[in-house]
Order: C-alpha cells, then sequence, then structure tokens
C-alpha cells in the first residue's frame, strides 16, 4: 500500500529499469563526457612537456606541474589571479549590499514616487553595456580612472537584474517580522540588516554567485579601460599571454587552467547553493 | 555651542515627524546613493551614447555636430552589412541549436534518478568557466594535424582536414561552437527548474487516459513550459547578438577574420571606438546594436507571448 502512494507521487519510480532507461542514461553520460572534454584536455595537456604536446592522449606519459612552476614564477598570473579576485570581490558585496536594500526598500516601503524608481531601474536592463562603454571610457579618462581598480569596477557596482531579484525575494517577506522589529524599537537601516536579510539567504547566495561569476570571468570592459599589464584582470592577462606564447600550447593551456581550477574548486565545494542560485535567479528573474 | 545645539535641534524635528513620515525619509535615504549611481553610470551615459552619434568625435579633434552623417555612412558602409550578416547567423545557428540540445538533455535528464547530480554537473561546469580560456582551449582543437584534436579525429575516419577557422565558411560555425557549449548548461537547470513547476497531477491524468509520451511532451510539458522557454530564448538571443570573447579570442591575429567573415557588432564597435577611436562613429554604431536587442526582444516576446 505505502509503496503504491510512493509510486504515485514519483510517476518515474513506478517504472522498473528497462533497457530504454539504460541506453537513455548512458546516451546523457557520454553526452556529459563530451561536454567536460575540452575541460579535461585543458587540464591534461597543462601536465604535459612540449614534447607531449601531439601526443593526444587525455591521460599524460609523465605528468608533471613544471608548466604550472614555469607560468607563475614571474608572477604575472599572481598579479592578475589577485586583480580579478579584488575586483570581483569588491563589485560582489557592493551589489549584495545595494541591491538588497533597493530591492527591499521598492518591495516593503510605501512612498510616492516608488513606482517610477522601480521602472527607472529596471528600463536600464534595456541598454547594452556595450552602448555605455564609450561615455564610460570617457568618464574614466576625464577622472583619471583608467588603469585603476576602481574604473574596472565602477560600472558593475549596482545592477538593475540583481535589485529585481531581490525585490522578488523581500516581497516574500511577510510584513509582521519587520512590525515585530519597529515594536522593539529596532530603527529601519537594522531591521533591514538584523531582520529582513537573513531571511532571503538563498537570494544573497544566487546574487553573490552570479555577480561573483560574471566579474571573474568579464573580458570587455576589463580589456577597455586597462592599458598597463600590473592592472589586468585574470581574463585579458591570459589573452594578452596567449598571444605571446603563440604556438606553445601546453603553456596556454596551464594559463587556461589557471583561470578555470578555481571555479571548478568553488564549485565542488558549493554545487548545491551554485545550481539552486541558478535556478532561482532563472526562474524569478 | 551651535555645533550642540544642530543635532539637538535636528533630532526634536525628527522627533516631530509622525511614523509615516519617518518612513518616507527612510526610504529616501535608503535610495540616496543608488539614485546617483544610476543617473550618473547608466542614464547619463546613455544619453551620451546618443549624443555621441551624432558627433565626429574622434579623440583627436572637439566633437562637432554632424547631424545624421555617423548614420548614413554606417548604412553605406559594407562592412556594416557585412557585420550585420554576421551578427544575424550568430543568433539564428546559435538560438535554435542550444535551445534543441538543452531542451532534450534536461527532458531526459529529469528522469533520471541514478547519478542525477553527477551527470548534471557534468553539462553545468562549462557554464561557470570563463570564455576566454575556453576560446583558446577549442582554438588549439581547430589547429591542423598534428595539433588539433578535430583534425585528428576526421583523418582517423579517413575524412579530409578542414580549415575550420581558416575558412571562410567555416569559421562562424567553429566560433559559435564554444558559445553554444558553455550556455548549454545554465538552459539545461532552467529547463529542469521549468519540467520541475509542472504539477504531475497533469501527467497522471494524461497517463490514466493513455495519452502516448510524443502527445504528452506536444501538448502538456511544451505549452506549460512557454515561460521558461521565452525567458531562454531572450536571454541566449541577446548573449549570440553580444558575442565577442570568442571571436576576439580564436582568430586573435585578424579579430573577426578570415575576411571580416566572423566580425559581429560588438567586435566592430570595439575597433571602431577603441583601435581607430572614431568615438562619434562607434556610438552611431552601439545605438544600431541596441535597437537590434530592442528589437529582437519585443519580436520575439510578441511571437511567443501569441502563441
Amino acid at each position: 500500500m505505502t509503496m503504491n502512494v510512493a509510486a504515485l507521487e514519483n510517476p518515474v519510480a513506478r517504472r522498473s529499469i528497462r533497457p530504454g532507461r539504460i541506453i537513455i542514461w548512458t546516451l546523457l553520460f557520454l553526452g556529459g563526457v563530451v561536454m567536460m572534454t575540452p575541460i579535461l584536455f585543458m587540464l591534461s595537456t597543462s601536465l604535459k612537456d612540449a614534447s607531449q604536446v601531439y601526443d593526444l592522449r587525455l591521460i599524460p606519459e609523465a605528468p608533471s606541474l613544471d608548466n604550472y612552476v614555469a607560468v607563475l614564477s614571474d608572477g604575472r598570473f599572481l598579479r592578475w589571479f589577485l586583480n580579478s579576485l579584488f575586483v570581483a570581490v569588491c563589485v560582489t558585496v557592493s551589489n549584495v549590499f545595494f541591491d538588497s536594500l533597493v530591492g527591499y526598500t521598492l518591495a516593503k516601503f510605501n512612498f510616492r514616487g516608488r513606482y517610477i524608481v522601480f521602472i527607472a531601474i529596471l528600463s536600464t536592463l534595456m541598454i547594452p553595456t556595450e552602448m555605455l562603454v564609450i561615455p564610460w571610457y570617457l568618464m574614466a579618462s576625464n577622472f583619471g580612472w583608467v588603469d585603476t581598480y576602481w574604473g574596472i569596477m565602477f560600472p558593475g557596482m549596482m545592477t538593475a537584474f540583481g535589485t529585481f531579484l531581490m525585490k522578488q525575494f523581500f516581497e516574500t517577506v511577510p510584513d509582521e517580522f519587520l512590525e515585530a522589529g519597529r515594536v522593539d524599537g529596532l530603527n529601519e537601516f537594522t531591521i533591514w540588516w538584523r531582520v529582513a536579510m537573513p531571511l532571503v539567504t538563498p537570494a544573497i547566495s544566487a546574487l553573490a554567485i552570479f555577480t561573483f561569476l560574471g566579474n571573474w570571468t568579464a573580458f570587455f570592459w576589463p580589456l577597455i579601460v586597462t592599458n598597463s599589464r600590473d592592472l589586468y584582470t585574470l581574463p585579458v592577462g591570459l589573452s594578452s599571454f596567449a598571444v605571446e606564447q603563440a604556438i606553445q600550447w601546453e603553456m596556454i593551456m596551464t594559463g587556461a587552467s589557471i583561470a578555470t581550477i578555481p571555479t571548478l574548486i568553488v564549485f565542488l565545494l558549493l554545487q548545491r547553493y551554485i545550481v539552486r542560485g541558478v535556478m532561482l535567479a532563472g526562474l524569478k528573474g | 555651542m551651535t555645533a550642540t545645539a544642530l543635532p539637538a535641534k535636528s533630532a526634536r524635528a525628527w522627533d516631530r515627524l509622525s511614523l509615516r513620515q519617518k518612513r518616507v525619509l527612510w526610504a529616501w535615504s535608503f535610495l540616496a546613493v543608488p539614485i546617483l549611481f544610476y543617473s550618473a553610470i547608466r542614464f547619463w551615459p546613455t544619453l551620451e551614447a546618443f549624443a555621441l552619434s551624432f558627433t565626429n568625435w574622434n579623440l583627436l579633434r572637439p566633437a562637432a555636430f554632424v547631424g545624421l552623417e555617423n548614420y548614413k555612412r554606417l548604412l553605406a558602409d559594407p562592412l556594416f552589412w557585412q557585420v550585420f550578416g554576421n551578427t544575424f547567423l550568430y543568433l539564428i545557428i546559435g538560438t535554435p541549436v542550444s535551445l534543441v540540445i538543452s531542451f532534450t538533455v534536461a527532458y531526459y535528464l529529469d528522469r533520471v534518478r541514478f547519478m542525477h547530480g553527477f551527470i548534471r554537473a557534468l553539462y553545468f561546469i562549462p557554464f561557470l568557466t570563463t570564455a576566454v580560456a575556453m576560446a583558446w582551449v577549442w582554438r588549439w582543437f581547430y589547429q591542423p594535424v598534428p595539433i588539433g584534436i578535430f583534425n585528428a579525429i576526421l583523418t582517423w575516419f579517413g575524412i579530409p582536414q578542414q580549415p575550420f577557422l581558416r575558412s571562410t565558411t567555416q569559421a562562424l560555425p567553429a566560433i559559435l561552437a564554444p558559445a553554444v557549449w558553455a550556455g548549454l548548461g545554465f538552459q539545461v537547470i532552467i529547463f529542469i527548474a521549468g519540467l520541475r513547476a509542472i504539477p504531475t497531477s497533469y501527467y497522471e491524468a494524461a497517463r490514466i487516459d493513455g495519452v502516448s509520451e510524443f502527445t504528452i511532451l506536444r501538448r502538456i510539458t511544451l505549452p506549460l513550459l512557454k515561460p521558461t522557454i521565452v525567458f531562454l530564448v531572450v536571454f541566449s538571443s541577446i548573449g549570440f547578438l553580444r558575442i565577442f570573447d570568442q571571436v576576439y579570442n580564436m582568430n586573435f591575429n585578424d579579430p573577426g577574420g578570415p575576411l571580416n567573415t566572423t566580425k559581429p557588432l560588438v567586435l566592430m564597435i570595439y575597433q571602431t571606438a577603441f583601435k581607430s577611436l572614431d568615438m562619434g562613429y562607434a556610438a552611431a554604431q552601439t545605438v544600431v546594436l541596441f535597437l537590434i536587442l530592442l528589437a529582437v526582444s519585443l519580436i520575439q516576446l510578441r511571437i511567443l507571448k501569441d502563441r
């Protein structure tokens, strides 16, 4: 009896394992392996020496970290790595703070002009970044922001997408919680920070993941606003490094691996949150 | 004296406000910095981009108003029309191909229980990679024998080598492939979330009526999945129309080549603005990009909503 109920709730489980299911599973698995091939070959080649590059076997004959030592030895990659990390962390913190604050204000405060502010912020979603880079560049050169961290960061400090996402989530927070805070004599800022924010942590993690990933992989604007090698972010640095290496594929793959491995590690550690975050952002956004 | 009197006075003024007025003041104080930010970093630059597109500014001479000159020049420029065509090719090939693949994967993956998370991860991980890094991996794959993997596979099967990135016809799909590849994981996850949101009672009712799996897919799953499909079509179309990182890196010695056959609008904008320093002309190109994105999104929303 209980088995039947369980089977009804889960229509898939009702069916026993049939050959069709095994074939589908195998095809999906093989497709997944194909998806991973570029990453696996990149990692494998980064462990090969120059003489083995033409040997297209996935498992290197004599794996060694020599390429990593060579690429990391002059400190350029470390610098680019830290630049990217610094920029991505600052922009993420700023977005989590401001997008939440604005989203909360638009969701939970009643005041004249609220709707106009919301529509105005939302309308910026229609403007592609590419349209703004020329004015931003002009602004950056007028204020001396070219080749500075602030120059790389300022366009992304707040986003309409994040604000919209947070507003959607704050709307699900019951007003009673906030009223309770007011009765306790908390000021509005403290209510937001101490009461409302902890109630939307899944949304915050989704926003943080998206903002960090977007800035970690960003190429177009950092390419425009940085001139000196010392200010390059990892993607810009990697691009210039790869051009310089010409046909030393094992070196290029090592550089590409250095840009990729951190996100792989973060994914393995936070897989559940990341997948859930993408689902949340995709459905609400 | 005055220094201490002032806060006391303003504190008294604050106390005299009603609860409602206080909350309104809080709201605007929360919004103050963001309003400043959006005005200075979003709205003002938008207006500036429009304004610049009517000037001949090129960083060397002061900007002078030239009316619609830049737009006339653009429409008369054969390169622009080639770039325009390329940009649409990225969209027209990229969006359907990636959505069909990701839907198929999501449709079957949703029913798989055995190692579900692991298989999902295999498809999702490419989404987390840096486009620049992967552009170089794919560039390596496309190299001739004995370096490139694709040509090695072709020669194993006795098929002649292909030029890929060096060909005027194959380069564009070759550059598009890593963009499609990297986006699949995101689309699969969104599709699975969409499929899960469909109440199972619909399926149960259909199965009790003995409806075939294919009819269920066509009559129940796809119509109920429409919001997800609309979102992904618009989202991925915008992505393909703005393709840049892959193009810039995969043919780095001649970005947009060979013979401009892979050059998308964003790369043309980049080169006009930051290589030729022809800012006014580039601004006109960005306005055109804006109009294209707007038109494509509106048309898609319209068509998909009606059906």
